[in-house]
């Protein structure tokens, strides 16, 4: 008898004893629902005179009354120009050529322009370098419609006119005859600014001008100044390199500027059977080492005896070093390498120690490299940080009468934050000329409000040789006024700052004309008065003293290197919902700063990372100390590749002023830049708490698949036959085994292609670096909307581009699929799958691969849509029509490359999502020619048919044939490493038909028979050891 | 019965107004007759008045007006001040005189900003005589009746359909009148009848006949047909109704200033693409700018006699012409911009869903299509309206039966001979070039 049987809940249940308990048994509810308040006071509800039948009536009838207003259409009107601007046509986009120089991102860029907005950043295709391939960069332009943006000037906190800012200002300056006036700019690089600031300094000769980088190059420009004699850093080519070694240098990262990565892939294209072979030593996993042929895990400390090893070994003997058998090894093979390619060697380091960088220059000389560039140095870098500690004295004992602050923020990015601060109040008057209310500008007294680089006027000296001109390319959005027009207002009482600069060029770029340059946007001039040649002459170096210092390091401990990510660089960007968003390259993590890892050191300090039920990554949070300074709960990643003893964390996150609140996202990890220094000996402890990650990778390897990524060696790829490293997957066809790409294995009937267009993408794995310009771009040309972290968590990121990331398992991923081929009996096959499944702690190699909607001919998506919402088109694009769908997502279910996106809610004009497309400033930036998706429909890639159908249609109003080169994704025209090459496979003469010929040609998971439009290019590996 | 005394009076005042409202509107016809015919008196002695209008309008209305100061100064009365020898000379070439000195050519050229005018040695004197006769005509007094209908027009938004309301109003007053009338009748009647002691005898019949509904409700086969029948025609006109929603075909707005087409692309045979000059470039024909609008009503700051209708009368269109002064920040009387200027807000007619993609240079410069095949007959309307649905369905049967105009573009030579062998036509209509693919409009 079942009903015997007494089930109890708790022990104080099973006994009965507890009178509250058996209170809350009796009631319904916990507490008391207060119905009484209003039910309860008869007299008031009696008073009332709507009845409950007329509150019924009242809602009836405004539903009715709703439902009725709403059958009528809005009423839109249309308001055009009184005047319209002369080459302006409503709804054709224009395009301008301007430089964006924010002091830690410089490159030459075209504006797109929609009805005098600009609303894309693309790369200027004229320039030879610095062409904006970087995704800050095309990120650029939604910084323009930032809501946090000052709008006017600021006195003390009040807004101001610039009139009366002027009149303060000019007092300011006169009363501080007595003290120093001292300007603490970024990194101009303007001839003008440089001019300007001599005007400046001959009418307040008290001026001094004190040149800031929030990332320290410091040590290089020292160094290159001891070599060469003016403060510059050396240029490199990349493209014609035979061997590049690195040491702690991510030089397709942001080391010193970056923007090298574009002729390192042209380089490693392998031509004629060659290809460049790069040897990294890191001690974090970046985007160098990720793309290297050959990595060595080494922290900072053992990098520093590297760079001695190889000094040693190439120049001549400097000091002893101790390096473990494995390094010695590494470097042995490294200098053999380097020695074989002779002048076409060069080596690279981060180490931020002038001895380091001068031994590096040595190197190179001694190897009399090509690759290096010292007489068209570049001039992007030009900050003297050592000299700020001095200053914050200064300012202390009361000798500063004016600071002005311009570009910068260093009570956010100076490691000392709290002195300069406290510094600042001893100064009688602080001026920020600030985009934004930040750190500095909240404290300063006077706070200009400074346009964005899109409204501004500029010139900017990207190398000693290479110039490139700022024009704005919009009407200023708000009362703002730029540093160089306040500076010059205080010079010669006039504004118009753009007469200044092309004075300058009148006056120093003879020949040159003013329209063309302005046009083209960049220009080269060469001259030996480009540059200041200081009367320090180049001094001889001492390579010993240099390398004992280099090895003194007790390399004891956990050895922390600051980097800078691929999406956020030094923060000024922070409230950039996009960058925010954006997957760093190598974790696949947004939104989030943490400590990287080794897994033996997390072993070892009991940190552990572990995927929650709905796939999202939880880990544990650590408190770093660093002398007196300690950081607390700071989420801690594991890394594969780390090197051991070391720990990685980056810099640029843990804004609190002028962010919105969804930005305010990380730790600020300049406060352990002690003496901007990358490298400092930290020490990690675990403490309490669960950190939500959003991780959009689950699967860190690809367990040996082939089909996915193929990857070969470069003495493979020019010995062997394609079958042996590029095999076409065969299927059974009638009991024969028959190629999947034969039109006999076909489960549906060809369509056919040979008609008018028919596109192709090509991306090339080899060259491909992982950048992620293409992410960016393609949110911007796509109105793709930003999410958040937590919808990301639950794998709900809109990217329609997505840059998967693979790590091998074994030493190469060639060592995966052997492994997986010589698996044999069921226990060894498991607990093999399962070593392959975790990545290899140090030597690990990492692949890159952008993945997009491949626009299959036989598209999965397509069959399972009930209401035919996603169609197939004669010109290769698997067409996703919004209005149409319903929601299934049948499609998305059935798609084997999971590139379909869903969306889950209206992202626009939605409070919870309160990104740019939440206010009408952000949603400036929407590409008019592609609709906004609501809630409930499917998106995916289209191939940016808005921009094929646009060439198309040009050719037809001119009446003539589209050339190859004519078409253009938004991810193509971005990516200035040429790794994607898209085209008309029909036009005979393209070069994306030359790349579907090509042997190292495959298609993502081929064996299915979706024949994609999408195709990728085997990676190859140079690991040719000399 | 005071009460329908009362009523009756209201009635006569109606009858009264409307009668007057008719009667003022016959006035005004008969008035505006009477002016349209011009005074034919001749300044100049046998010089043709006719004659010189239409030298002057080909000839002199681009600088010149009779009454007002335009480019150059106002003509008439200039026989007062200047000989006809005089005139002859600075006629046929002005700048000759200014260059031999003359005291009054110098004066007024440089009065005028020193603009010279053009030379017009084609001009005989006989030629100028009949320009000059004909700006001498005494100025046409102002019609004061028509610009009274003119302004209740404007307030009323077209004077037909005020009499029409008026109208429709009177009856519908007069019907509740008589109502009224016949409730009152029939209940004095039934009073007398109880006074007198007479008995109706309609409430037993009532009794003992079968009211018609509650036979209605005992016939079952008469429910089930009405039923249906009800039904058909609710899902009917309900299917008809709700297909609708969201296609404005016809739909009219009024706009802030009263812009007839008929009279610009019409009467004046202006081509579209004039004034909509980025249909032939971009996605959006674009609504003209206002400077668009300066360059020709700069000079043109009143309608002519002719192109008032019935409806609008040459007072409103010029009062419409001075809105747009007023929005262009265009001083008429000084001649000049004052830099004030207030943007037209238009009410946007043609609104097609942010999800479809429409290019007006593909159809207007590719594909060669006229704008009345998508627009109607723009030409013929005074006030501007949707003319198609604008639905897909509409978009693609076009696309199904158009045929792509290929000819002469380079671009389409190899696609249309492989198109034509592929379908065997030797024309290929925009389907066959893939313009019903979704994606074509939808992204």
């Amino acid at each position: 008898m079942s009903s015997e049987k007494k089930y109890w809940k708790s022990e104080a249940q099973l006994k009965g004893t507890d009178p509250a308990l058996k209170s809350l048994e009796e009631n319904e509810f916990v507490e008391h629902i207060p119905t009484d308040e209003f039910l309860g006071d008869k007299e008031k509800l009696e008073d009332s005179k709507t009845t409950r039948r007329d509150f019924l009536k009242y809602v009836g009838f405004s539903t009715a009354a709703a439902s009725l207003a709403a059958c009528e259409g809005p009423v839109i009107k249309s308001i055009p120009y009184v005047v319209q601007p002369d080459r302006l046509v409503p709804g054709v986009a224009d395009y301008y050529a301007t430089t964006i120089a924010n002091g830690y991102d410089f490159a030459s860029v075209l504006v797109k322009t929609r009805e005098g907005r600009p609303i894309k950043i693309d790369n200027n295709t004229s320039a030879k370098e610095f062409t904006a391939g970087k995704a800050r960069v095309h990120a650029s332009v939604l910084d323009l419609y930032d809501i946090k943006r000052l709008q006017n000037p600021q006195i003390e906190g009040r807004d101001a006119t610039w009139s009366e800012f002027d009149e303060k200002v000019g007092i300011e300056l006169k009363l501080a005859s007595e003290k120093k006036i001292v300007l603490l700019t970024q990194t101009f690089a303007s001839p003008s600014v440089d001019r300007l600031i001599n005007e400046f300094k001959e009418k307040y000769p008290n001026t001094e001008q004190i040149v800031y980088d929030s990332v320290s190059e410091e040590a290089a420009l020292k160094a290159f100044q001891s070599k060469h004699g003016y403060k510059a850093l050396p240029n490199y080519d990349f493209s014609q390199a035979d061997t590049i070694v690195s040491v702690g240098a991510d030089f397709l990262g942001d080391w010193q500027g970056g923007g090298f990565d574009a002729s390192y892939a042209r380089g490693r294209e392998p031509q004629n059977g060659k290809m460049s072979r790069h040897v990294q030593f890191e001690a974090n996993m970046t985007l160098s080492g990720g793309n290297a042929d050959k990595r060595v895990a080494t922290k900072p400390s053992m990098q520093k005896q590297v760079l001695v090893e190889i000094y040693n070994q190439v120049v001549s003997r400097a000091g002893s070093t101790d390096l473990n058998k494995k390094t010695q090894k590494a470097v042995d093979a490294a200098v053999k390498s380097l020695k074989k390619g002779g002048s076409q060697s060069v080596v690279v380091t981060g180490i931020q120690d002038e001895g380091a960088q001068r031994m590096a220059l040595e190197i190179n000389a001694a190897l009399s490299s090509t690759i290096i560039d010292t007489d068209n140095a570049r001039m992007i870098r030009q900050g003297e940080n050592s000299k700020v500690d001095n200053l914050i004295k200064e300012m202390q004992s009361g000798q500063v009468g004016v600071l002005m602050t311009a570009g910068i923020n260093p009570l956010y990015s100076l490691p000392n934050a709290d002195a300069f601060s406290e510094a600042m109040e001893n100064v009688d008057a602080t001026i920020a000329f600030s985009m934004k209310m930040d750190e500095t500008a909240k404290q300063a007294k006077y706070v200009a409000a400074t346009p964005h680089f899109l409204e501004s006027w500029g010139d900017v000296q990207l190398t000693k040789n290479t110039f490139s001109l700022v024009q704005p390319t919009i009407q200023p959005l708000f009362d703002t006024r730029q540093f160089e027009a306040c500076l010059l207002n205080f010079v010669a009482e006039s504004t118009d700052y753009y007469g200044f600069i092309k004075e300058t060029f009148a006056k120093k770029f003879d020949g040159l004309k003013w329209n063309q340059s302005l046009h083209d946007g960049t220009f080269t001039y060469e001259d030996a008065q480009n540059i200041n040649a200081t009367d320090a002459m180049p001094s001889a170096f001492n390579a010993s003293a240099a390398a004992r210092q280099l090895t003194a390091g007790s390399g004891e401990g956990l050895e922390l290197t600051l980097y800078t990510k691929t999406a956020m660089g030094d923060g000024q960007q922070a409230n950039n919902p996009w960058l925010q968003e954006m997957p760093d390259p190598i974790t696949r993590t947004s939104w989030d700063n943490y400590i990287t890892v080794a897994k033996s050191d997390a072993e070892s300090l009991g940190l552990k990372n572990y995927n929650v039920d709905d796939g999202a990554l939880n880990g544990d949070y650590v408190n770093i100390t660093l002398g007196d300074v300690s950081l607390e709960k700071v989420p801690a990643f594991i890394q594969p590749g780390q090197a051991p003893g070391s720990i990685g964390l980056a810099l640029g996150y843990g804004k609190t002023e002028s962010i919105q609140e969804e930005m305010q996202v990380g730790i600020n990890a300049f406060k352990l830049y002690k003496d901007f220094q990358s490298t400092q000996d930290v020490s990690l402890t675990k403490t309490n708490g669960i950190h939500e990650f959003a991780c959009v990778q689950l699967h860190h390897t690809m367990m040996g698949r082939r089909d996915i990524v193929k990857e070969t060696t470069l003495e493979i790829f020019n010995t062997s036959d394609k079958d042996a490293w590029n095999k076409t997957p065969q299927v059974s066809l009638n009991h024969k085994e028959t190629d999947v790409t034969s039109p006999d294995v076909n489960l549906w009937e060809e369509f056919d292609r040979d008609i008018g267009h028919h596109f192709n993408l090509s991306i090339d794995l080899n060259s491909c670096t992982g950048c992620g310009a293409c992410v960016i771009a393609c949110h911007s040309e796509n109105n793709v909307p930003v999410v958040g972290k937590h919808e990301v968590r639950k794998s709900r990121d809109m990217h329609w581009l997505r840059i998967d990331r693979y790590y091998s398992s074994e030493d190469t991923l060639q060592g995966d699929y052997d492994k997986k081929n010589d698996m044999s009996g069921l226990s060894e096959s498991i607990s093999q799958f399962d070593e392959l499944e975790e990545p290899s702690e140090t030597d690990v190699q990492v692949i890159f691969q952008p993945v997009m909607c491949q626009h299959c001919n036989h598209a999965p998506c397509e069959t399972v849509c009930p209401v035919a919402a996603t169609a197939h088109s004669r010109q290769g694009q698997n067409h996703m029509t919004y209005n149409r769908c319903v929601g299934t997502r049948y499609c998305a279910n059935n798609c084997p490359y999971k590139v379909r996106r869903f969306n889950w809610f209206q992202y626009s004009q939605d409070d919870e999502f309160d990104y740019h497309m939440n206010n009408d400033l952000g949603r400036m930036v929407l590409n008019p020619d592609v609709t906004v998706r609501s809630r409930g429909v499917m998106e995916k890639c289209s191939l940016c048919i808005q921009k094929t159908q646009k060439t198309i249609l040009d050719a037809k109003r001119d009446g003539r044939v589209i050339e190859d080169g004519e078409f253009h994704t938004a991810c193509s025209a971005a990516c200035d490493k040429g790794a994607m090459v898209f085209g008309d496979v029909n036009d005979k003469e393209s070069k994306v038909l030359e790349k579907s010929e090509d042997d190292r040609m495959y298609h993502l998971l081929e064996y299915l028979g979706t024949k994609p439009n999408v195709m990728y290019q085997t990676k190859v590996r140079n690991t040719t050891e000399a | 019965m005071r009460k329908v005394t009362l009523n009756q009076g209201i009635l006569k005042y109606f009858l009264l107004s409307i009668l007057i409202v008719s009667l003022s509107s016959t006035y005004a016809q008969e008035s505006e007759a009477e002016e349209s015919a011009e005074s034919t008196e001749a300044a100049i002695p046998g010089a043709d008045p006719a004659e010189g209008k239409d030298l002057f309008n080909s000839l002199c209305a681009a600088c010149h007006k009779p009454y007002k100061d335009g480019v150059g100064p106002a003509l008439h009365g200039v026989t007062d001040h200047r000989d006809m020898e005089w005139l002859y000379k600075w006629i046929a070439n002005s700048q000759d005189l200014i260059a031999s000195g003359d005291p009054e050519a110098v004066e007024i050229y440089n009065e005028w900003n020193k603009v010279s005018m053009n030379a017009f040695p084609q001009l005989s004197e006989e030629d100028i005589d009949n320009i000059i006769s004909y700006v001498e005509q005494p100025k046409p007094e102002p019609k004061k009746k028509t610009a009274d209908t003119a302004t209740a027009s404007a307030d009323g938004g077209g004077s037909s359909g005020v009499s029409n309301e008026v109208i429709i109003g009177a009856l519908a007053f007069i019907l509740l009148m008589l109502a009224v009338i016949l409730y009152l009748v029939n209940k004095t009647l039934r009073k007398f009848a109880a006074a007198n002691g007479v008995e109706l005898d309609i409430d037993k019949n009532k009794e003992a006949r079968k009211p018609i509904w509650v036979a209605f409700a005992e016939n079952q086969f008469l429910i089930l047909v009405t039923v249906g029948v009800m039904l058909i025609v609710v899902t009917w006109f309900g299917y008809g109704a709700l297909m609708n929603i969201g296609i404005d075909k016809g739909y009219e707005p009024i706009q802030p200033i009263h812009y007839s087409h008929r009279i610009h692309a019409g009467d004046n045979q202006i081509e579209c693409k004039y004034c909509h000059s980025s249909a032939r470039t971009s996605k959006q024909s674009g609504i003209p700018s206002l400077n668009a609008c300066m360059n020709c009503h700069q000079q043109i700051g009143e309608v002519a006699e002719e192109t008032a209708t019935e409806e609008y009368s040459k007072e409103f269109y010029d009062e419409e012409i001075l809105k747009l002064y007023d929005a262009a920040g265009w001083d008429p009387s000084s001649q000049s911009y004052t830099g004030e200027t207030k943007p037209v807000k238009w009410v946007r007619i043609h609104n097609l869903p942010d999800f479809a993609y429409f290019n007006h240079s593909q159809h207007v410069s590719v594909g060669q299509i006229d704008c009345q095949t998508c627009h109607g007959p723009v030409e013929e309307m005074e006030i501007m309206y949707q003319d198609a649905p604008l639905t897909m369905g509409w978009c693609i049967e076009c696309h199904r039966e158009t045929n792509v105009k290929m000819e002469g573009n380079e671009y389409y030579e190899k696609i249309h001979e492989e198109l034509a062998k592929k379908y065997g036509v030797e024309k290929v209509t925009a389907a066959q070039m893939g313009a019903i693919e979704c994606g074509k409009c939808h992204y």
